[in-house]
C-alpha cells in the first residue's frame, strides 16, 4: 500500500507542477498582461505602469516570476484582491463552503439516481425503460445546464412558486430548511447532466458484473436474483464509480459555475465571473489554479479510496 | 508498395460492413436528418423570412410567436427572432464545426506523436494532456475570452486550444498499440521515415476513433460556445449566436419566456443530433466503449 501511496503521490505533484505552468502561462503570454487594465486610465501614466511593473516584480525573467509565483503559492501566499485588497485565499474560502454544498448535494442525487436507472437498465435489458434510458441520457447530456435552469426557474418558481429562483438564503430567515429550500432547483439542474453519465456507466458496470463467474456460481447455488443483484453484481459495479466521480471534477466544476450564475448562487462560480468582470487578476488567477487543485486532490483522494476498498489495485 | 497493400480494403467504401451497421443505427440517421435541417434552414432560411435579423422595430417589442408574420415572436428590440435564430445557427454551428477541426488536428498531431516516439517525449506530452485536463475547460476558455479579443476566430481558436485534449489521449493509445504491429514493423524495415509511418501507415489505421471523437468534438464546442456567450465572453452583439441570444432572457423570464425556451431548444436540437451520431459511428466503426 505504500508504495502505492507513493507513486500515485509523486504523480500528483508532478501533475500539480504542470498545471501551475500552464495556468502561468496562459495568463501571463496574453497580450496585455495583468496591467493591461491601467492602459486605458488617463491617470496613470507609462511611468506609473512601469514603477507597477517593478513593484509587482513584472520586469522579471519570466522564469523566474513563475518560480517566484510557485513558491509563494506554496506558501499561502496567493495575492491581493484588486478589489478589496483581502487575500485571495481569504476570497476563494468565503465562496468555497457555497459551491461544495451545492456540489455535494448534486452529486449524491447523481449518484443514487444514475444507479438506480444504470442497474434497472442492466437488469431489464432491451426494454422500453432501457431504450428511454438510453435515448434520456444521450438528450440529457446535449442540453446546456444553463438553459435547463433557466426552463426549471419558469416552471418551478414563476409558473408553480414551488421554490425560489435564485439565492442562498432569504435575508433574515437562514434557517436549515430555508437553506434546503433554496438548494433543490440548483442542485436538480446541476445533477441533469450526471445523472445522464452515471447512468450509462453503471449500466455496463453492471451488465459487466452479471456476466462474471461468481454470478453464475451464486445461481448454480440457488442464491435468490435479488440477492445476487444487492450483494454481489452493484458491489462490484459501484467501485469503478469512485474513480470515475474523482474524473468529473472537472465537468461538476464547470457546471457548478454556470448553475451559480443563473441560481446567483454565492459560491466560486460567480466569483470568477464577478472578478472577470472587474478584471480582479490576482483572484481569477488563484481560482484557476484552485479549481485544478481541486481536481487533482479528488482525484488522488478517489484513487486512495478505491485502492483501500479494493486490494487488486494497490497490489496492481 | 506491399506494405500499403497489406492493409489497404478492397472494396468500395460504401459497400463497407461500418456504412451498412451505421444505416441500421435508426438514433443516428435522426441525427443526421436533423444536422441537415438545421444547416438547411440556416443557409436558405433567413432569405425566406420577411424581417432582417438586424432590423428594430420599437412598435413589435416583445411580440409573442406567431403574432403576424413574426412566426417565433420579437426580442426587446423588436428584431425577429426567427431571423435571428437562423443567422445565430450559421455561427453557432460553423464555430463548433471550425473549433472541431482544430482541436482534431491538435490532438491527432499530439497523439500520434506522443504515441509513436514514446519515451520522453512521449511521457510530457502525455502529462501536459492531463494537466490541461485538470483545469475545468470552462475556467480556462472564460480567462482567455475575457482578455483576449472575442471575435468569432478567436473564440474557434480557444474552444479548441482547451479541448484537444481527449482526441490526444485516444490516438495516443490507438498509435502505441498499432505501433507494435506487424506492418509497421515492415515499414521501418524498409527504410520509410518516422514521419511517413506516422501518417501514412499507422494514421489511416487509427481514423475510426478519430473520427467518433471528432463528433462528439462538435457536440461539445457548440456547448461550450453557447455557456461563454450566455455568460457574455463569446461572440459579442449585434452578431447573433445561440448562446448570446439567451444573455438577456434570463430577466424577460416571466414576461417573455419564448427568448428563452426557442435559441435553448435549438442548441439542445443541435448538440443531441451530433451525440446521436458519434453514437451510430462508434457503434459502426466498433470503436471501444469506454468514453461517453
Amino acid at each position: 500500500m505504500s508504495g502505492f501511496l507513493l507513486n500515485r503521490l509523486s504523480q500528483s505533484i508532478v501533475l500539480l507542477v504542470i498545471v501551475s505552468i500552464i495556468g502561468f502561462t496562459v495568463l501571463n503570454l496574453m497580450p496585455g498582461g495583468p496591467l493591461a487594465q491601467f492602459g486605458l486610465d488617463p491617470g496613470m501614466t507609462q511611468k506609473d505602469v512601469e514603477r507597477l511593473a517593478a513593484q509587482l516584480g513584472l520586469n522579471r525573467p519570466l522564469w523566474i516570476q513563475y518560480l517566484d509565483w510557485a513558491w509563494r503559492l506554496l506558501q499561502g501566499d496567493w495575492g491581493h484582491s484588486f478589489r478589496d485588497g483581502s487575500s485571495v485565499l481569504a476570497v476563494i474560502g468565503r465562496h468555497l463552503l457555497a459551491t461544495l454544498l451545492l456540489m455535494g448535494t448534486s452529486t449524491a442525487f447523481a449518484i443514487a439516481v444514475g444507479a438506480w436507472i444504470g442497474i434497472r437498465g442492466a437488469t431489464h435489458r432491451y426494454s422500453l425503460f432501457d431504450y428511454c434510458a438510453t435515448a434520456g441520457a444521450m438528450v440529457a447530456l446535449s442540453v446546456p445546464t444553463f438553459w435547463f435552469g433557466l426552463i426549471g426557474i419558469y416552471i418551478f418558481t414563476l409558473k408553480l412558486g414551488w421554490v425560489p429562483a435564485g439565492n442562498m438564503y432569504t435575508i433574515g430567515d437562514g434557517s436549515v430548511l430555508d437553506y434546503l429550500h433554496h438548494l433543490i432547483l440548483p442542485s436538480l439542474v446541476l445533477s441533469l447532466v450526471h445523472v445522464a453519465i452515471w447512468s450509462r456507466y453503471m449500466r455496463t458496470a453492471t451488465l459487466d458484473a452479471l456476466s462474471q463467474d461468481f454470478v453464475k456460481t451464486a445461481r448454480a447455488k440457488g442464491v435468490s436474483e435479488r440477492r445476487i443483484l444487492l450483494k454481489h453484481v452493484v458491489g462490484n459495479a459501484l467501485l469503478p464509480m469512485i474513480t470515475l466521480a474523482g474524473m468529473q471534477l472537472p465537468s461538476i466544476l464547470t457546471g457548478a459555475l454556470v448553475t451559480e450564475t443563473v441560481f446567483t448562487w454565492p459560491g466560486m462560480g460567480r466569483l470568477f465571473l464577478d472578478s472577470l468582470g472587474y478584471s480582479d487578476y490576482p483572484v481569477v488567477m488563484g481560482l484557476l489554479i484552485f479549481s485544478a487543485v481541486l481536481v487533482v486532490l479528488g482525484n488522488l483522494i478517489a484513487d486512495i479510496i478505491i485502492a483501500t476498498v479494493d486490494p487488486r489495485i494497490r497490489l496492481g | 508498395m506491399t506494405v500499403i497493400a497489406a492493409h489497404a480494403t478492397p472494396t468500395r467504401w460504401w459497400h463497407s460492413r461500418a456504412v451498412y451497421r451505421f444505416m441500421r443505427h435508426h438514433l443516428a440517421l435522426v441525427g443526421i436528418a436533423m444536422i441537415t435541417l438545421l444547416v438547411l434552414a440556416c443557409v436558405i432560411g433567413p432569405y425566406a423570412l420577411p424581417y432582417d435579423s438586424l432590423h428594430i422595430d420599437l412598435r413589435a417589442r416583445f411580440a409573442p410567436p406567431l403574432s403576424g408574420h413574426h412566426y417565433l415572436g420579437t426580442d426587446p428590440l423588436g428584431r425577429d427572432l426567427a431571423a435571428r435564430l437562423l443567422m445565430a445557427g450559421r455561427i453557432s454551428l460553423l464555430v463548433g464545426v471550425s473549433a472541431m477541426l482544430l482541436s482534431t488536428l491538435i490532438g491527432t498531431l499530439v497523439g500520434v506523436t506522443a504515441g509513436y516516439r514514446g519515451g520522453w517525449v512521449g511521457a510530457a506530452l502525455m502529462r501536459t494532456v492531463d494537466g490541461f485536463l485538470s483545469y475545468p475547460s470552462i475556467f480556462l476558455v472564460l480567462a482567455l475570452a475575457a482578455t483576449l479579443r472575442p471575435s468569432p476566430v478567436m473564440i474557434t481558436v480557444i474552444i479548441a486550444v482547451t479541448s484537444w485534449m481527449e482526441t490526444a489521449r485516444i490516438v495516443e493509445a490507438e498509435v502505441r498499440s498499432l505501433r507494435e504491429r506487424e506492418f509497421v514493423q515492415a515499414a521501418r524495415m524498409v527504410g520509410l521515415s518516422g514521419k511517413h509511418i506516422m501518417f501514412r501507415e499507422i494514421l489511416p489505421n487509427a481514423m475510426g476513433p478519430i473520427i467518433v471523437a471528432a463528433s462528439l468534438a462538435v457536440a461539445r464546442a457548440i456547448l461550450l460556445e453557447a455557456y461563454i456567450s450566455f455568460l457574455g465572453y463569446g461572440i459579442q452583439p449585434p452578431l447573433p449566436s445561440w448562446g448570446n441570444m439567451l444573455n438577456g432572457a434570463q430577466q424577460y423570464l416571466a414576461s417573455a419566456p419564448w427568448l428563452a425556451i426557442i435559441p435553448g431548444a435549438a442548441i439542445t436540437i443541435a448538440v443531441t443530433s451530433f451525440n446521436f451520431i458519434g453514437d451510430g459511428l462508434r457503434d459502426a466503426l466498433d470503436v471501444r466503449n469506454d468514453h461517453i
